[in-house]
């Protein structure tokens, strides 16, 4: 039972040319971060952090868009709601939990 | 209470009829995924609290070798851009290339398997395995429970190549496709957290 192409939301609907872009944009970004620490001695730390951690957060957005196509599109909209829910509760998680624990450590010095 | 026959009948041959199905699927896997993802906040969590505990035993820069680690990280991608080849091929209905794609897959996944599973024996061997320090506890169980995601995303993807062989592309096989592909994809951005946030951060 062989059927028709099936358009999906989340998945299904990429084309060679979305992947290609995002392909080769994951490689450019891994390769500046790993440059970034191999041979970025000489460059403040904090700078190489902010490198590192900019190149991440760029990759995970191309990942999103160009490897699952979500972007703001009607078919898109709950996927892009609950990827945005999930952020707020992940980023409290860590957050919070840095915090309490920086603060109990700072009280039982 | 009786129960008409039928409303079963109606359900289980409509199971794939409806237009929306395959979406709604997709869906509410994605739901799953998002819960994923907040099970990784709290690990990622405890090894942002526990990862400078070095309890006197070897930190990041001692442990990691961040070309291997790179190497690990390219086999992933690769896989995930193969992975995305073999989602055009079942749109193009062309079972021997879904095929064919998603062995090259599976090959990548079981090659940042291996690359892992070595990295984890040689530090174990050293007598640096997860009882060392609070660090090397939040490393394996971090990088551990990604690994063990694409373990079970790998015996995944061999079911898959089975049911495609066997069934064909039917519809509920392309769902399955799909949703595999969902979190194929996401072990990828989570590696691309774990690659920063443990390994680049490590070794500065």
């Amino acid at each position: 039972m062989d059927r028709t192409p099936i358009d999906s939301a989340g998945a299904g609907k990429g084309s060679f040319k979305s992947y290609a872009i995002g392909f080769t944009l994951s490689i450019v970004l891994t390769v500046i971060a790993f440059l970034l620490v191999m041979q970025g001695g000489g460059l403040p730390r904090l700078a190489i952090s902010f490198g590192i951690f900019g190149a991440a957060i760029l990759q995970m957005l191309v990942h999103l868009h160009y490897f699952l196509h979500l972007d703001t599109s009607s078919t898109a909209r709950w996927n892009m709601l609950a990827l945005l829910i999930t952020l707020l509760i992940m980023i409290l998680f860590v957050g919070l939990t840095l915090w309490i624990m920086s603060d109990l450590n700072y009280r039982m010095m | 209470m009786t129960i008409d026959s039928s409303t079963f009948s109606v359900v289980s041959s409509g199971e794939f009829e409806h237009p929306d199905t395959i979406e709604n699927q997709a869906f509410g896997f994605w739901l799953y995924i998002m819960s994923d993802l907040v099970l990784f906040a709290t690990i990622f969590a405890a090894y942002a609290v526990l990862g400078h505990n070095y309890a006197g035993g070897p930190t990041g820069k001692d442990l990691f070798h961040l070309p291997y680690t790179f190497g690990e990280t390219m086999l992933l991608l690769f896989s995930s851009a193969t992975y995305g080849m073999s989602m055009l091929a079942m749109n193009n209905n062309r079972k021997d290339l879904v095929l064919r794609w998603l062995f090259i897959t599976f090959l990548l996944g079981l090659g940042f398997l291996a690359m892992e599973i070595s990295e984890f024996h040689h530090m174990i061997l050293d007598g640096n395995g997860p009882e060392r320090s609070g660090f090397l506890s939040a490393f394996f169980t971090l990088v551990g429970t990604h690994g063990s995601h694409v373990a079970f995303g790998l015996i995944w993807m061999a079911v898959m190549m089975g049911q495609t062989i066997a069934k064909g592309l039917s519809a509920p096989v392309q769902s399955r496709l799909i949703r595999l592909s969902i979190f194929w994809h996401f072990l990828d951005i989570v590696w691309v957290g774990v690659f920063t946030i443990v390994y680049l951060m490590g070794v500065m």
